[in-house]
C-alpha cells in the first residue's frame, strides 16, 4: 500500500496554521474561517481515503494487517541509537486519523457559528489549525522521540487555546496549570524515553513492540528496586499519558481546562488531546503485556478503573454542565484504560484492547456532541451553571434531541455507539478481573444517573425566567450536532473487532447477552433514578441529600479532594519536591504569582538576604565557597 | 617560522587589524561623521566571521603556547557569530544613545579586545597564554559594564564587577601557582602526564576552578551576576551572559577533558554537586524577578547549570551535546535579549508587567521572544529542547540518573516561570501595553539571524552530526 501522500494529513493544518498565525491582522475574519474549514476538509477527506483503503482493500496480508512505515533518518544522536520521523499506518494510527478528522472538522463549521464576532476569531483559528496538526502528527508517529515532540506541541496549542479568553483571570491561569501539571507528568514521561534509549537502544515502536524482539524478551534481564528498568520505563511513560488522560491523581487540570471556548473543550478535552494518554498505551501495548508479565499493564488497569469510579462520584455534584462533562471524561477515560489494563494479547482475549479503542472511537463522538450541545445551550442562556437553566426543550429542539441521543449513548442504551462499545468493556473485564468488572458496572450506573440529571435539568424541569429569550443555535452550529448525532447512533455497529486487536488479526465478537442485559439494566436504572430526582424538580433530590447528610456534601466538596491536596503539597511534599507539586496549589488556580508561588516566594525571600547587592558579602561566599568544595573534597578524596 | 604559521593565528591577528583601524577611524572622522563608525565595526566584524569559516589546519606555536585545532577554531566562529548578532542589535542602541556622546568607538574597541582574550584563552597551550586571555577578556568587561556612565546603577555594574573578576583571577592565578609547583610545568602536554592527586593539585585545582566558575556564574561565584546585568547595559549584559559564558565553558571543557582528566574522579563530584545548586539556586531566584534582566540573568545562571551535566560524561557524547547545546543557548538567548533590548531602546521599559498584551500590539517581537523563551525552557520542537534532551541523555549514559531526575525537575520549574512572561505577553492586556513601533534594519536583521539560528539548530540535524565528528578532538 502506497502511503507517500498521507503526510499531506498533518501538513495540510500546519500551512493553514503559519497562514493564519503569520497573518492574523490582515485576513478578514470570515475567510479565515473558510479556509480553516476547508484546509481541514482536505485533510479529513484524505483520512477517510486512507482509513478505506487501509483497512477494506489494501491493509491486509493474509487476513493481518499490515504496519507500513515511511520515515527516514532525522538525527544520528550516538552511533547505535537515531531519531526517525516519519509516519506509521497501522490500525490505531488510522482509527485515530478518522477521530481527530472527524471531530475537528464538526468543531471547526461549528466554531464558526460559536465564535461569530469575537475579535480574536482568526487567532482561534490558527489555533484550531495548529492542534490539529499537533494531533495527526501524534498520531502518526514512528518512534517515541517523536510522539514526544507532538505531545507537548500538543499542550502547547491546548494552553493557548484554554487562555483564549484572555480578559478571564480564571482561563488565563487555567491554561497554565493545564500546561503545567501535564508538564510536570511529562517529566516522568521524558525520563521514561531516556530510559528507554538506553536500555532498550531504541525509540521505534516498530522494534520496541516485536513480540519476539530482543527488547521484550530480555527487557527483564536488567532490574532496579525489584522491578526490570524497561518496566519502569513503561510506568514513567505511563506517567505522562495519565497526565494528559487525567488519570488520578494528575487529574487536577480537566476541569479547570473548561474556562476554554466549548468547541475547544470538545476537541481537546473530550475527543483528542485527552485520548492521546490511552493511544500512548495502545501503541506501546505489546512492551506493556509482555515485559514482566505485564506488570505495569496491572497498574493501568487499577489506575484506570479508580479513577473511573472517582470522576464518576464527583461529576453527580458539580453544578457547572462543562463540569460535569469534564469529569465524564475523565471518568470515561479511566473505562478505556481499564480496558487496556483486563486485556490479553491474541486473538479473542485481545478483546479488552480492541474494546477501548472501540470506546475511544465512540467515545469521541458522543462526548464532542455532548460539549458541542451544551455550548449551544450556554450560547443560548448566557450561563453555564444547571440552576440557570431548564425547559428549554420548547426553544431548542435540535439540541435537545441530539442532546438526548449523546445522553443514552453514554448510558449504555441500546443501540446507541456507547452500549456496543461498553458492553465489550465490561466482558473483557468479566472475563480478567472480577474486582474490576463491578466497579465498571456501578460506574455505568452512575454515568447515565448524572448524565440524565443534566439532561433533565437544562431541557426539561421548571422553566427559568431568561432575560433573552433563548433560541436554537444558527445552522452551521447545529449542522455539526446532527452530524454528530447520526455517528452516536450508528459508530456502534462498526465490527471493531474485525479491524483492531492487539494481534492485528480480527476476530469476530459477540453480544454476551447476559452481561450486556446487567449493563443495560444499571444504566436505565440510573436514567430513572435521575428522572425521580431531576424531571419535575421536585424535593426529592434536596431530601435525599439530606438523608445522606455529610456524604452528599463530601462528594459534592469533590471528597475534600482539593483541600487535601492543598495540604499535602503546602505541608508535606513542598519541602521535598518543591515547585512543582505546590503548582497544584489552590492560589495558583488565582492565576497570580501565588501557589507556587508564596512558598517559593518565601523560600526565595529567605535566601535573598545572600543576594545583598554588597560586594563584601559576595566576595566572603565566592572564597568561602571555594575553600568548602576544597575542604569537602579534599577530606573526601583522602578518606 | 614560516607564513603558514602565521595564519594559524589569523583570526587573532584580524580582529587585532580591525582595532587598530577603529582607532584610526576614531582620530581621523569629523565629529558629524562618527555615527559611520557603527557601520564600519559591523562591516569589519562581518568580514572577520565570514574568514572564520575557512578551515584552519590543527597546529601549534609558539613552542605549544598557542594551539589551534578544528574545534577550537570551531568555538571561536560561534563566539564570531555571537558577537556579530550582538552587534546587529546593539547598533541602534550605540547610534541613538552613545555615539552622539562621542564614546561610540570605545565600545568596538573594548568589545573586540574582549574577544580577542576569549580567543587566546581558547587557544591556549599553556597557564600564562590561558591567563593572559582570561584577564584581556575580562577586563573590558568593566568599562563595557560602567559604559552608561551617566547612570548610577551601570557605574556601581563596572565597580562590582572589576571588583569580583579582580578576585575570581587572583584565586584563580593562586590555583594555577600550585599547579606549577606540584607539576614543575605551565605547559598543559606536560601537567597531563605529571598531574597526580595530591592535596596540594587538588587545592590548586579547586582554586583555579573557582577563577573560571566566576565567568560561568556557578553557584556559589555567581553572586555578581544579577546585580551586573542590571546596571550594566543591554548589551553588555547579553554579551556576558552569552559569549562571555560561552567561551568560558567551552575552555573549562577543553581543560577538565584534557588536562584534568585523570582527576576525573574527584571533579565529577565537584560538578555534580556544583550543577545541582546552579540549577535550583537560578530557578529559585528567577522565580520572583521582575526586571526583565535580572529574570535573564538568573535564568542564564540554571541553563549553566544543565551545561554542567554535559560536562560529568568527559566523553565525545558529553563534548558535542555541550557545544550544540551552548550553540543553541546562544541564540535563544541572544534573541530574548535582543527583543529586551529593542523594548528598552523604544519605551524605556524592563519590566515584565509591562510586557503585558504585546502580542496585540507588536505580534512580530512576541513570537520572537516566545520562541526564544520556548527554547530556553527546552519545549519541542524548537531546537532548546534537543539541547536539554541530549545533555540528558548523555549523563543518563554515565549512570547519573538522580541528577538527571531533578534536572528535569528543574526544567520544569523554569518552565514556570518562562510561562509567566509568555502569559504576559500574549494572554493578559493591559491600558498601558506598549505601543506598537518599527524596528531599524541592524535590529530587525539581529533578530532574525537568533530565529534563523534556533530553528535550523533544531531542524537541520547534520549539524549536530558535524559536531559529533568535531568533538574527536577532544577525546
Amino acid at each position: 500500500m502506497n502511503i507517500s501522500y498521507t503526510v499531506l494529513i498533518p501538513l495540510i493544518p500546519l500551512a493553514v496554521f503559519l497562514l493564519l498565525g503569520l497573518n492574523s491582522q490582515k485576513i478578514k475574519p470570515a475567510i479565515s474561517g473558510y479556509i480553516g474549514v476547508l484546509g481541514l476538509s482536505v485533510s479529513a477527506a484524505l483520512s477517510f481515503y486512507t482509513a478505506y483503503q487501509y483497512f477494506l482493500v489494501d491493509g491486509k496480508v493474509d487476513d493481518v494487517y499490515q504496519t507500513f512505515v515511511n520515515k527516514s533518518v532525522w538525527m544520528n544522536f550516538t552511533e547505535t541509537l537515531h531519531i526517525d520521523i516519519g509516519i506509521l499506518i497501522d490500525p490505531i494510527s488510522v482509527m485515530m486519523l478518522v477521530v481527530v478528522s472527524t471531530v475537528s472538522l464538526m468543531v471547526h463549521i461549528y466554531s464558526r457559528g460559536y465564535m461569530k464576532g469575537d475579535e480574536g476569531y482568526t487567532r482561534f483559528f490558527a489555533y484550531l489549525s495548529l492542534f490539529t496538526f499537533s494531533m495527526y502528527g501524534l498520531v502518526l508517529a514512528t518512534n517515541l522521540f517523536q510522539i514526544y515532540i507532538f505531545w507537548e506541541l500538543v499542550g502547547v496549542s491546548s494552553f493557548l487555546l484554554i487562555g483564549y479568553y484572555y480578559t478571564k483571570p480564571s482561563a488565563v491561569s487555567a491554561a497554565k496549570k493545564a500546561f503545567i501539571v501535564t508538564r510536570f507528568a511529562d517529566l516522568g514521561f521524558l525520563i521514561g524515553i531516556l530510559i528507554m534509549g538506553y536500555y532498550a537502544g531504541s525509540y521505534d515502536f516498530e522494534t520496541l513492540n516485536n513480540p519476539e524482539g530482543s527488547v521484550i524478551l530480555n527487557g527483564a534481564s536488567t532490574s532496579f528496586m525489584g522491578l526490570s528498568v524497561i518496566t519502569w520505563a513503561l510506568l514513567l511513560i505511563f506517567m505522562g499519558g495519565a497526565g494528559k488522560s487525567a488519570m488520578f491523581p494528575l487529574h487536577i487540570w480537566l476541569p479547570d481546562a473548561m474556562e476554554g471556548p466549548t468547541p475547544v473543550s470538545a476537541l481537546i478535552h473530550a475527543a483528542t488531546m485527552v485520548v492521546a494518554g490511552v493511544f500512548l498505551v495502545a501503541r506501546l501495548f505489546p512492551m506493556f503485556y509482555f515485559v514482566e508479565n505485564g506488570f505495569a499493564l496491572n497498574i493501568v488497569a487499577y489506575v484506570g478503573a479508580f479513577s473511573a469510579l472517582f470522576a464518576a462520584i464527583i461529576a453527580i455534584t458539580q453544578t457547572d454542565i462543562k463540569r460535569v462533562l469534564a469529569f465524564s471524561t475523565m471518568s470515561q477515560l479511566g473505562y478505556m484504560m481499564l480496558a487496556l489494563g483486563v486485556s490479553g494479547y491474541d486473538g479473542h482475549e485481545g478483546v479488552g484492547y480492541m474494546a477501548s479503542m472501540f470506546h475511544l472511537f465512540t467515545h469521541a463522538m458522543f462526548k464532542a456532541l455532548l460539549f458541542l450541545g451544551a455550548g449551544s445551550v450556554i450560547h443560548a442562556v448566557h450561563s453555564n451553571y444547571l440552576k440557570d437553566m431548564g425547559g428549554l426543550y420548547k426553544y431548542m429542539p435540535i439540541t435537545n434531541i441530539t442532546f438526548l441521543i449523546a445522553a443514552l449513548a453514554i448510558a449504555g442504551v441500546p443501540p446507541f455507539a456507547g452500549f456496543w462499545s461498553k458492553d465489550e468493556i465490561l466482558v473483557a473485564a468479566f472475563e480478567h478481573n472480577k474486582f474490576i468488572y463491578y466497579i465498571g458496572v456501578f460506574v455505568a450506573g452512575l454515568t447515565a444517573f448524572y448524565m440524565f440529571r443534566i439532561y433533565f435539568g437544562i431541557f426539561w424541569g421548571k422553566e427559568k425566567t431568561y432575560e433573552h429569550k433563548p433560541h436554537e443555535s444558527p445552522l452551521s452550529m447545529t449542522i455539526p450536532l446532527m452530524v454528530l448525532a447520526l455517528l452516536s447512533v450508528v459508530a456502534g455497529f462498526i465490527p471493531f473487532s474485525e479491524f483492531i486487536t492487539p494481534d492485528k488479526v480480527g476476530f469476530e465478537a459477540h453480544l454476551n447477552y447476559p452481561l450486556a442485559a446487567i449493563a443495560t439494566g444499571v444504566g436505565l436504572f440510573g436514567i430513572f433514578f435521575a428522572w425521580i430526582f431531576y424531571k419535575n424538580e421536585n424535593s426529592l433530590s434536596d431530601t435525599y441529600a439530606k438523608a445522606f447528610g455529610p456524604f452528599y456534601k463530601w462528594a459534592s466538596d469533590k471528597f475534600y479532594f482539593d483541600e487535601i491536596y492543598l495540604f499535602i503539597t503546602k505541608k508535606i511534599i513542598f519541602n521535598l519536591i518543591s515547585a512543582p507539586i505546590a503548582k497544584f496549589d489552590k492560589k495558583y488556580v488565582d492565576g497570580t504569582m501565588e501557589g507556587i508561588g508564596n512558598k517559593t516566594i518565601l523560600i526565595s525571600n529567605k535566601i535573598k538576604g545572600i543576594q545583598s547587592g554588597k560586594f563584601q558579602d559576595y566576595a566572603f561566599s565566592f572564597v568561602m565557597g571555594a575553600v568548602i568544595i576544597a575542604l569537602v573534597f579534599i577530606y573526601l578524596w583522602t578518606n | 617560522m614560516n607564513f603558514s604559521s602565521f595564519l594559524l593565528m589569523r583570526q587573532e591577528m584580524i580582529l587585532l587589524t580591525i582595532i587598530l583601524l577603529l582607532l584610526v577611524a576614531e582620530i581621523s572622522l569629523p565629529k558629524a561623521k562618527k555615527q559611520s563608525i557603527v557601520h564600519l565595526a559591523i562591516f569589519l566584524f562581518g568580514i572577520n566571521t565570514i574568514v572564520g569559516f575557512f578551515a584552519i589546519e590543527t597546529s601549534s606555536w609558539f613552542g605549544g603556547m598557542f594551539h589551534t585545532n578544528g574545534l577550537i577554531h570551531f568555538f571561536k566562529n560561534v563566539l564570531n557569530v555571537g558577537v556579530f548578532i550582538l552587534l546587529l542589535q546593539s547598533a541602534d542602541w550605540l547610534q541613538e544613545k552613545i555615539v552622539d556622546n562621542n564614546k561610540g568607538t570605545e565600545f568596538f574597541i573594548l568589545l573586540f579586545s574582549s574577544l580577542l582574550g576569549m580567543y587566546f584563552m581558547i587557544s591556549a597551550g599553556d597557564f600564562l597564554m590561558f591567563y593572559l586571555g582570561l584577564e584581556l577578556s575580562t577586563l573590558p568587561v568593566a568599562a563595557l559594564a560602567a559604559f552608561e556612565v551617566t547612570k548610577r546603577i551601570s557605574s556601581e555594574a563596572g565597580i562590582k564587577f572589576i571588583l569580583s573578576a579582580a578576585l575570581a583571577s587572583g584565586v584563580s592565578l593562586f590555583g594555577i601557582s600550585m599547579l606549577y609547583a606540584t607539576s614543575g610545568s605551565i605547559y598543559f602536554d606536560d601537567i597531563i602526564t605529571m598531574i597526580a592527586s595530591t592535596n596540594l593539585t587538588l587545592l590548586g585545582f579547586i582554586l583555579f576552578f573557582a577563577g573560571l566558575a566566576f565567568k560561568i556564574s556557578l553557584v556559589p561565584f555567581h553572586f555578581w551576576t544579577a546585580d551586573v546585568y542590571e546596571g550594566a547595559p543591554i548589551s553588555v549584559a547579553s554579551y556576558l551572559s552569552v559569549i562571555s559564558k560561552g567561551a568560558a565553558v567551552f575552555i573549562l571543557m577543553i581543560l577538565l577533558f584534557t588536562v584534568f582528566k585523570n582527576l576525573m574522579h574527584v571533579w565529577e563530584n565537584i560538578i555534580y554537586v556544583v550543577a545541582l545548586a546552579t540549577m535550583f539556586i537560578g530557578n529559585l531566584f528567577a522565580l520572583r524577578q521582575q526586571n526583565m534582566k535580572r529574570f535573564l540573568a538568573f535564568s542564564s545562571i540554571a541553563q549553566a547549570g544543565f551545561i554542567l551535566l554535559g560536562l560529568m560524561t568527559g566523553n565525545q557524547l558529553g563534548t558535542a551535546t555541550i557545544i550544540y547545546f551552548v550553540m543553541i543557548y546562544v541564540f535563544s538567548n541572544l534573541a530574548a535579549f535582543g527583543v529586551v533590548q529593542a523594548i528598552s531602546l523604544k519605551t524605556g521599559k524592563e519590566n515584565m508587567n509591562d510586557y503585558e498584551g504585546l502580542y496585540r500590539t507588536n505580534p512580530n517581537l512576541s513570537l520572537v521572544m516566545m520562541l526564544a523563551l520556548f527554547s530556553l525552557a527546552g519545549i519541542p520542537p524548537v531546537a532548546g529542547f534537543f539541547g536539554k534532551f541530549f545533555l540528558f541523555t548523555a549523563a543518563a549514559s554515565k549512570g547519573y540518573y538522580l541528577l538527571v531526575f531533578l534536572a528535569v525537575v528543574n526544567v520544569t520549574i523554569s518552565l514556570y516561570y518562562y510561562l509567566l512572561v509568555v502569559r504576559a505577553m500574549f494572554l493578559r492586556t493591559s491600558d498601558q501595553a506598549i505601543p506598537y513601533f518599527k524596528n531599524k534594519l541592524y535590529m530587525k536583521l539581529g533578530l532574525l539571524v537568533t530565529v534563523i539560528g534556533i530553528l535550523v539548530l533544531g531542524l537541520y540535524s547534520p549539524l549536530y552530526d558535524y559536531i559529533f565528528e568535531l568533538s574527536k578532538h577532544l577525546n
